[in-house]
């Protein structure tokens, strides 16, 4: 087992490490960074003075290197820019040259400084990833369950009437995408004009303090898109594995038909649901990103987005390695839940 | 004059749609009476959640293609018309010209356009890429999947790193790093559009080689025809003049894509094509165990001839119904680069657009933003539910 | 229940089930009526498709949402199940009444240990505590003969073999002491030597228990050996019901008669005595003919009388219980001599074609293939040291059970893989390391392979006609596609399938037919070997004879050379010319087939010998059971392969059987073993098969 989970570490890493490289490449082409340069300095530069004020910040430096110094395994540039002043990588404002460390990278902890919140990016991250957690955890406590519900309701007599019913639910609200859930549940909870004003249309508030009211409909927002997809799982796990034989072995039994469900087919049942769940992560980011937009609560996924339009590359960076980082760590305990949840795959 | 009862907005819309209502009848008529021998199209009939799926998809292809052909709108969907702004479902223009249209049937946006006529032109840019990018996904998908399947070993192992190396990425991050103005002036968009557009190519020649590889006189001659008109579309999709890549010169050059609709397209193709590689992998896992598949090896055929003509038409089934699903999931997308502003040009009447507008006062006015929301919705449950009929009548026999 | 019942178990009188589809209701039993008294076995035997375990489900009144009872009743102790609650019913089922399936491993839950599993059933029905149920489930372990009964229950069913699940299955079955077993052909996903050992158990714990059976099996000499008494079905109808004697002996049905005469019993010949396939084809469900369902297929039908009304079960005077569903039976000459059966001349072997010599074929397998890293590996020996010849016009027959190694030689020989040492020569010319990519179209074309399961052997998605004319392509026959076509067509009739049927998609034909049309397009290059691997083990009784015959007939004109590999001794015994005994990658015997199947043995073909059943009531068998299960390749015994279950190697002095591997040893004409045993001992075998004098 420790083999095991060491291999695919390893090749999370490499994972990683590809990934950040994408996006430190696409972030770091001329265009990208000429607009960086723009938005810092001013408007009206000319190309001569962008390719100044980008090559005295050590921006023009050959690709890799800058991706070294970003991981910290490269020690960062000390540049003597063409006005005269000494800028360096590891430089930080009411710094000397001389007490500057060598490296400063993501292995040395340090993130770098966000362009657009004027801030250290660890910390923008760990107090946004704060809010965003808040969000998810309620997601998940809304989802899961229902959803699983759903699922194994449905899936336990297929065909029936309650099957047919749960089924177009989940369907409908798999078709659902957070911004048209959003819209159409602000419209008809939060609208000032005609709606019942039930909820509150912005969860601003929430980040301080969250309440019934300002934080259910982003919550539930997140929640339906996802709980119809793992619905329609639970439910097809669950019908497969109510037909299969050993269903009828315990049927022949005598075993009731509560009993079978709970003791025969859920633990079967769960195993590909299980996976699935894990697997939503990436998907859920993206839920976070827009619910956060459209209800204006200052996360994870808000952050992405003010990140992204703004071109703050470290900032970007910081949030790729983050959400990466999420997405890969969900896969490897689905791949562990799977072989702990399937005795079947048995491992030495 | 007065504004439209809610009665008379629902006359009147269903009025507007009389040429969808037509295409509809007469495509269920014509499918129901020979629905025995339309193969699996025909047994779609069969099951009612596959019908009422088949219903909404097709009522809005044909409100797309008729609205493309300014059969259904009301009014020009980019002009603004002055006293409209924001103004609620049915109210009357304020100096209604001869010939034009006297009401706002769902209402003015915030700058005082016609909800309904967005409405219906937003379908057909949602019509027009969604299915488009999702084949070529599949083309990219299949061509690749196929392989890594039947080979497995070391080709496998690459191919689904790669996969996976992409799936990891959230969705979003790669739209905002991919779709934007900086990104397409540096020709990205360009250069991916050569790569992915190439598959359609390479699996439509193999497919053609492995079949008529023992009938050179056939195959020759086939091969160069083929060849030469899907090389011919394939240049004159990816070159553009004035962008980073122009290969052929403009007399040649059939048809220009828009830079921002390219980038829009590549991304889509590119985010989907790895869960298509999954699936086609998963499938040719499972099928090139069977008999079948041995008898052609044990024939001599080519491992191309076995994978596209021996394994790929026995993997259809799951294949189309996930098809249907994966358009849903690509309009799902389009929409979402419409809603964060990617891509597609502001004015453009397109769902995602139109409800990223519209969210602004979804306070005060509903309308502009929940028209398209619930159009988005209708279209997108139509598919799944189609694919649903479809799983059920495949598992059927 | 009281215990004081002494009437019949099971009784059902005049039973109709009817499944209700979207299209049409399909009446699946019809006036079905069977009697199971106290420690009875009864047989219930069929064809697939005949409603045989559509009887066990209704029985057990679980026939899901589309199966209804519609007419008749079924009484288990005189209560009548049809009319009983839910509740009623789980309390009968698993208590008095038990199932076992064909299929081990779908009908333990992969996810629960096994214990578990057991202890469930006097937990539910007796309300036994934990401990009670743990005491009994390792009382049950024991009794179905499980070695390490702790062991097993603890562990998960994955974790067993095949034929350890199935006793699992028995034992689940028997933790509650039930009135009733129904087996629904519990045998059939085994191997020969462990369905011997399992059938002999349930036989034994039968006895035990004082258990009745209801015992479902489409395989007439397994009934022979486990049952008392025998209901023939046919196309939902029980057609012959009586014991076994009076059904084995004195059949009373057209029926049961010609499925007699489809199965290769010992004394057939191909040459002299060929079986007789019953013609035509079994009716669908909702196409059967008025009258007599078994009508047009049989030799007696009268028109006018046959096709008239339904026809009754009538009893047969003077025997105990024996009833039949034919007008004519006491009209019928039931001993007649069989007709005008065309007798061929036996073929002369021509010059060695194919010819291996030490082949060898070692597979390297990571370790652990999920979980082990890189190096770590382990070598197979798939085949171990294969040396035959081959001749023109011949069957050579090679028997095996799973895991012995056949499979992997016809992939060598068919050039998907390639050997690891010795060679094959065809036509003198080394073909060992010449993948099949590399192979010249000839060489392709000449060795051919017919494949074992019907249903996965044609392209779902591709017409009949246009895969043969594709085989066709790919070797170059035919200039043209016309010249193509006209072949096809010829290939066709070649294999006796009308024209018509170039033009159909796979799944509109029925097994048989998808057999035949997998051996036209294995001949569609004039192949001069055909490796055949078990072409007929999965269809019907009374399809493969027919298909049998079709392969013997298109040798005999074709001149080829017939690769038979099966694990069925009964019907290789009547096809083969020369037989090839195989186990776990060695071979262990080969000789002609009147050597192989006449002592000395090796001790392994004397075992399976004994294993296989076979359905005459004069054979006396000796009886041999094979300790455990096979080995795996994976892990294969040191020394002699079978010296694990091996009865004679206490007759082997010094542990020579578990140090070395035997040399094969030369026999007279040519017959030669792998073993151990001196020549005298070898010479002392006794036949195991014995026809007693009429």
């Amino acid at each position: 087992m420790g083999l095991f989970i060491l291999r695919r570490a390893g090749v999370m890493l490499i994972t990683a490490l590809c990934l950040t490289f994408i996006v430190f490449f696409l972030a770091n082409l001329y265009p990208n960074l000429e607009k960086l340069a723009k938005t810092q300095g001013n408007f009206r530069m000319s190309e001569e003075e962008v390719a100044t004020w980008l090559g005295n910040r050590g921006y023009t430096q050959p690709l890799f290197v800058k991706y070294g110094e970003w991981l910290g395994v490269v020690p960062g540039a000390v540049i003597e820019g063409t006005d005269g002043q000494i800028r360096g990588r590891c430089i930080r404002d009411g710094m000397t040259p001389q007490e500057a460390p060598d490296y400063c990278g993501i292995l040395q902890g340090d993130w770098g400084t966000s362009t657009v919140f004027q801030d250290n990016v660890g910390g923008i991250i760990s107090t946004r990833l704060g809010l965003t957690g808040k969000l998810m955890f309620w997601v998940m406590v809304l989802m899961v369950p229902s959803a699983l519900l759903l699922g194994v309701l449905a899936g336990m007599r297929e065909g029936s009437r309650t099957d047919r019913t749960l089924s177009t639910v989940a369907i409908t609200t798999t078709a659902t995408p957070e911004y048209v859930s959003g819209v159409i549940l602000i419209a008809v909870f939060a609208s000032s004009a005609v709606g019942l004003k039930w909820f509150k249309g912005t969860a601003t508030s929430a980040m301080e303090n969250a309440t019934f009211e300002n934080f259910f409909l982003p919550v539930l927002t997140i929640s339906l898109y996802g709980m119809g997809y793992i619905a329609r799982m639970t439910r097809a796990s669950m019908a497969e594995v109510m037909t299969a034989q050993y269903i009828r072995t315990a049927r022949l039994k005598g075993v009731s038909f509560p009993n079978i469900v709970v003791k025969h087919a859920l633990r079967n049942a769960l195993i590909a649901p299980f996976t699935v769940i894990m697997l939503q992560f990436p998907w859920l980011l993206n839920g976070v990103v827009i619910v956060e937009t459209l209800f204006n609560y200052k996360g994870f996924g808000w952050t992405l987005v003010a990140a992204a339009s703004n071109n703050d590359i470290e900032l970007l960076l910081g949030v790729s390695v983050v959400s990466v980082f999420v997405v890969l760590v969900t896969q490897l305990i689905s791949d562990i839940g799977y072989v702990y949840l399937n005795p079947r795959i048995s491992v030495s | 004059m007065e504004p439209l009862s809610w009665f008379e907005i629902i006359t009147r819309v269903l009025w507007q749609f009389i040429p969808v209502w037509i295409a509809l009848i007469a495509v269920f008529v014509v499918s129901i009476r020979y629905k025995r021998r339309l193969g699996l199209y025909g047994k779609l009939f069969d099951s009612t959640i596959g019908m009422i799926g088949f219903a909404l998809v097709m009522f809005w292809v044909f409100t797309g293609i008729f609205g493309a052909m300014d059969l259904i709108v009301t009014h020009d969907a980019l002009s603004q018309v002055s006293g409209m702004k924001n103004e609620p479902p049915g109210t009357p223009l304020m100096r209604a010209e001869d010939g034009q249209y006297p009401y706002y049937l769902f209402g003015g946006d915030n700058l005082a356009r016609d909800v309904f006529s967005r409405m219906i032109k937003g379908a057909w840019v949602v019509v027009q890429i969604a299915p488009l990018a999702t084949i070529f996904a599949f083309m990219v998908g299949i061509t690749l999947g196929l392989p890594a399947g039947f080979y497995g070993g070391r080709l496998d192992t690459f191919l689904s790193f790669l996969a996976n190396l992409i799936l990891a990425f959230p969705v979003i991050l790669l739209f905002y790093l991919l779709v934007t103005p900086e990104i397409v002036a540096t020709g990205i968009p360009n250069y991916m559009a050569v790569v992915l557009f190439i598959f359609p190519i390479v699996f439509i020649a193999v497919l053609l080689n492995s079949r008529y590889r023992t009938q050179p006189r056939i195959r020759t001659p086939l091969l160069i025809g083929v060849l030469g008109i899907l090389g011919w579309l394939y240049l004159s999709l990816i070159s553009e003049s004035g962008s980073k890549v122009s290969v052929i010169p403009d007399f040649l050059d059939l048809f220009n894509v828009p830079g921002g609709i390219l980038v829009v397209f590549v991304s889509v193709v590119f985010v989907n094509s790895p869960t298509v590689f999954r699936i086609v992998r998963g499938l040719a896992l499972d099928i090139k165990t069977r008999d079948y598949v041995a008898a052609a090896q044990t024939r001599g055929e080519g491992a191309w001839y076995i994978m596209l003509w021996e394994i790929l038409p026995n993997a259809r089934g799951p294949l189309i119904v996930d098809l249907c699903l994966r358009i849903g999931y690509t309009t799902i997308l389009l929409g979402t680069l419409g809603f964060f502003g990617l891509g597609l040009p502001p004015e453009s009447p397109d769902w995602g657009t139109t409800i990223n507008d519209g969210r602004r006062l979804l306070q005060i006015y509903l309308h502009p933003a929940l028209v398209p929301a619930l159009s988005l919705l209708s279209m997108v449950l139509g598919l799944n539910l189609l694919a649903d009929g479809l799983r059920e009548e495949t598992l059927r026999d | 229940m009281t215990d004081s019942y002494d009437g019949p178990i099971l009784e059902i009188e005049s039973l109709s089930i009817s499944f209700f589809t979207r299209l049409r209701d399909i009446p699946a039993v019809m006036d079905f009526s069977v009697k199971v008294m106290p420690g009875e076995a009864v047989g219930l035997v069929g064809e697939s498709g005949c409603g045989k375990s559509t009887v066990a489900l209704g029985v057990m009144r679980d026939l899901g949402k589309n199966g209804h009872i519609v007419g008749g009743s079924i009484k288990f102790k005189g209560q009548d199940l049809g009319a009983m609650s839910q509740d009623q019913l789980r309390s009968i089922r698993g208590s008095e009444i038990a199932m076992i399936y064909q299929e081990p491993m779908a009908s333990l839950n992969p996810a629960m240990k096994v214990g578990k599993q057991l202890m469930e059933v006097p937990m539910i029905h007796r309300g036994s505590s934990e401990k009670e149920a743990h005491a009994r489930a390792l009382q049950v372990v024991k009794d179905v003969k499980l070695p390490d009964p702790k062991r097993i229950l603890d562990a998960y069913p994955h974790q067993l073999s095949g034929g350890q699940q199935q006793r699992i299955v028995i034992a689940m079955a028997l933790m509650a002491e039930p009135s009733l077993l129904i087996l629904d052909e519990p045998t059939t996903a085994l191997d020969v030597t462990v369905e011997a050992s399992v059938v002999d158990l349930v036989k034994e714990l039968g006895k035990k228990y004082g258990t009745s059976m209801l015992f479902i099996s489409h395989n007439l000499g397994l009934v022979l050996e486990t049952c008392d008494r025998i209901c023939v079905m046919y196309s939902g109808e029980a057609v012959e019901r009586g014991s076994i004697t009076d059904v084995f002996d004195e059949m009373k049905h057209p029926y049961t008669q010609a499925l007699f005469r489809s199965i290769p019993l010992p004394g057939a010949d191909k040459n002299a005595r060929p079986l007789r396939a019953i013609p035509g084809n079994f009716p669908l469900p909702h196409e059967r003919p008025p009258g007599c369902n078994f009508g047009p297929r049989c030799d007696y039908f009268e028109a006018g009388r046959c096709d008239a009304t339904e026809i009754p079960m009538t009893d047969v005077p003077g025997q105990d219980r024996h009833a039949t569903r034919c007008l004519r039976f006491q009209e019928i000459d039931w001993h007649a001599p069989l007709g005008t059966d065309v007798q061929t001349t036996r073929s002369e072997p021509g010059d060695v074609v194919l010819k291996m010599d030490n082949l060898k074929k070692y597979y390297e397998v990571a370790a652990n293939a999920l979980f082990g890293k890189r190096g770590d590996t382990k070598v197979v020996k798939a085949n171990e040291t294969l040396s035959f010849e081959a001749r023109e016009s011949e069957t050579l027959a090679i028997v095996g059970e799973s895991g012995c190694g056949k499979s992997t030689f016809a992939k060598v020989l068919m050039g998907l893989e390639t050997a690891t040492d010795g060679q094959i020569l065809l036509d003198n010319r080394n073909i060992e390391s010449t993948s099949i990519q590399d192979r010249a179209t000839q060489t392709i074309a000449d060795v051919q392979m017919v494949f074992q399961n019907p249903f996965d052997t044609l392209n779902p998605s591709m017409g009949v006609g246009r895969q043969i004319i594709r085989a066709l392509e790919v070797f170059g026959i035919g200039n043209s596609e016309g010249e193509r076509r006209q072949r096809m067509l010829e290939l066709l009739d070649l294999v006796k399938l009308p024209r018509e049927f170039a033009e159909r998609m796979p799944r509109q034909l029925s097994g048989g037919q998808k057999q035949r049309v997998g051996i036209a397009r294995a001949f569609a290059g004039n192949a001069r070997i055909v490796v055949a691997d078990e072409p007929v083990s999965a269809l019907d009784v009374s399809v493969q004879a027919a298909v049998t015959d079709l392969l013997m007939e298109i040798q005999r004109e074709q001149k080829t050379t017939l690769l038979f590999i099966s694990h069925d001794l009964s019907i290789v015994r009547y096809l083969s010319d020369r037989v090839l005994v195989m186990y776990l990658g060695h071979v262990v015997e080969l000789g002609t087939t009147e050597q192989v199947f006449a002592p000395p043995y090796h001790p392994y073909t004397e075992a399976l010998l004994s294993a296989v059943p076979i359905a005459d009531t004069r054979v006396q068998k000796r009886h041999i059971v094979l300790e455990g299960d096979i080995p795996s390749a994976m892990d294969p015994p040191s020394g002699c392969p079978f010296q694990t279950r091996c009865r004679w190697k206490s007759r082997v002095p010094g542990h020579l059987c578990e140090q070395e591997v035997p040399p094969m040893r030369q026999m007279e004409n040519g017959h030669q073993i792998k073993c151990h045993l001196s020549d005298r001992e070898l010479a002392e075998m006794e036949p195991v098969i014995q026809i007693a004098a009429e």
